[in-house]
């Protein structure tokens, strides 16, 4: 059995393997080139770039990604002023801000869903604003965010908030509206109050449905946050990507 | 004359229907329950058994009438009346001391950890279940997790005991060592206890008074049964008394037919909700004549 099981990732992992293979020198092959120069005006040749005048792809083949890649890798943490960092130092920012967006999210998101979860009431007032805002794009946001915040990078935290605050919220509400009833009643019937109720019965009941809720977020936020990058600019590990190619 | 611990007085449930019209679960239910006493609700679904005992837990609230306990309006869940649920309804991420200890700790909040483990322990050894105390519900038999709820329950020492069909989803073996031991606790301590059951054996192993229910909807009780059987009885001695019989196909005469046709026995005779009859069956000796040898 461990033999059999031994041969089959074995043989998955050199699958894998050969598919990479296939790829890199399938897209070796396809950027080498034609080859064929044409003729043109020196200004025209300026204009087009190296790529078009000497028959070479626009697209850089894998020799060249790698090289820039491992050069980025080598040295990650160089700072040549506002435009060049090294990757190491975009991805921390990167990082700080979906950990903000994010953290504000759960801050915001939790309360909110216990809330919702465990008023009727507030469920009912509150479920139109969330079936308004909710499917609200991130690219929709950001114009807004921008014009409104003015700051880039706070815009872009506040995009990613928004856009991973609903999953969480509603998975919370969720959860907490369906907390088993005889569990509920049980506390009940032991005269437990409602503050004591809501963190030592309908917490750990409700805990698996709202960490759903809080990977899902984190998943949309590290999405939303390559769209906020793109467009709000700044230190970002979506610059890096542009530049890689560019260069 | 012993003193009275529960009285139902004239309570009813009524439910809006879609048309308007209101549904009538049960109304004018009348009942009393001596300290000490065992009682058990018979009936069939539907005739608001459950109600009854929710009503009496304080979790659902009737639409007309009160429930007096100890001289004292019912008006919400109280620690001195614990409820045994059908589905044990224990917290799946706390262990079995902890889902004793959580009880205890909401009765006694004064208590120091070591004193309420202490006396959550007691009471887990008491349903023999000394040494699953840190298992958690999910590693149990679903024997051992209803252990744990009667140990939860009886944890509080409450006034009263309600159970809800606590053995209906237990295998027969089980159901039957659980029946031994609550009967055991109950008779040691003299514990007050309100249980529904469906199960008519059950019924009368355990009960010194059983109440019996009519189909609903409008619901009422037509009699209370006393138990003949006595209060020293055994599991596999039980069937062998004189007035097992009797008894038990009182019960079962009722809930085949009577429960359905009881409006018609008592239309146009002088009828008390607050006062049901109090029925004893007995065996009849077979030396009685023919004519009084009917159905008991």
């Amino acid at each position: 059995m461990a033999i059999n099981a031994m041969s089959i990732s074995f043989r998955a992992g050199a699958l894998s393997v050969l598919i990479l293979a296939i790829f890199l020198v399938t897209w070796h092959i396809a950027t080498s080139g034609t080859g064929a120069v044409q003729q043109m005006d020196p200004e025209y040749a300026k204009l087009m770039g190296l790529n078009a005048t000497q028959g070479k792809s626009a697209m850089p083949g894998p020799l060249q990604v790698g090289a820039t890649l491992w050069q980025h890798l080598t040295n990650p943490f160089y700072d040549n002023g506002p435009n060049d960092k090294g990757l190491g130092i975009q991805l921390a920012y990167s990082i700080a801000r979906v950990g903000m967006g994010y953290l504000l999210a759960v801050m915001v998101a939790i309360p909110l869903g216990f809330l919702i979860g465990m008023s009727q009431l507030m469920s009912r007032a509150l479920d139109p604003f969330i079936q308004v805002l909710k499917p609200i794009s991130p690219l929709a946001w950001m114009p807004l965010a921008l014009y409104t915040i003015k700051d880039s990078g706070l815009s872009a935290i506040f995009v990613i908030f928004i856009c991973s605050v609903w999953p969480m919220l509603i998975n919370t509400a969720f959860g907490v509206a369906s907390v088993r009833k005889e569990w509920l009643n049980v506390a009940r019937t032991l005269e437990v109050g409602a503050f004591k109720r809501a963190f030592t019965v309908i917490l750990p009941a409700a805990a698996p449905t709202i960490l759903t809720g809080m990977r899902i977020s984190i998943g949309i936020a590290w999405l939303v946050i390559v769209a906020a990058e793109m467009i709000v600019g700044g230190t970002t590990s979506r610059s890096r990507t542009s530049s890689t190619r560019s260069s | 004359m012993t003193e009275k611990l529960i009285s139902i007085e004239a309570i009813a449930k009524r439910y809006p229907a879609p048309n308007g019209v209101q549904t009538t679960v049960f109304e004018n239910l009348w009942l009393g329950i001596n300290r000490g006493e065992f009682v058990c609700m018979i009936g069939h679904s539907g005739c608001g058994k459950t109600t009854v005992l929710n009503i009496l837990a304080g979790l659902d609230a009737p639409s007309e009438g009160v429930v007096i306990v100890d001289n004292q309006a019912i008006e919400g869940p109280a620690l001195d009346r614990a409820v045994i649920f059908q589905g044990h309804a224990l917290f799946p991420w706390r262990t079995v001391l902890g889902n004793v200890a959580y009880a205890v700790g909401s009765k006694h909040k004064k208590w120091s950890k070591a004193q309420v483990n202490e006396h959550a322990e007691k009471f887990i050894s008491l349903v023999g279940l000394k040494g699953a105390e840190y298992k958690k519900p999910s590693e149990l038999s679903g024997g051992m997790k209803q252990r744990v709820g009667i140990a939860r329950a009886l944890s509080l020492e409450p006034k009263m005991l309600l159970m809800d069909e606590p053995f209906s989803a237990l295998d027969a073996l089980t159901r039957g060592t659980l029946q031994d031991e609550v009967r055991r606790i109950c008779l040691s301590t003299g514990q007050t206890v309100f249980m529904i059951t469906h199960d008519v054996d059950e019924a009368i192993y355990l009960a010194d008074k059983i109440v019996l229910m009519t189909n609903g909807p409008h619901a009422q009780i037509a009699e209370i049964v006393e138990n003949p059987l006595p209060k020293d009885r055994e599991r596999n001695q039980i069937h062998k008394h004189t007035d097992y019989y009797a008894v038990r196909n009182h019960l079962i005469d009722f809930l085949v037919s009577r429960s359905r046709t009881f409006k018609d026995e008592i239309a146009g005779k002088p009828w008390d909700p607050m006062n049901v009859p109090l029925v004893r069956p007995v065996a009849i000796p077979p030396s009685a004549p023919e004519p009084m040898r009917k159905r008991a």
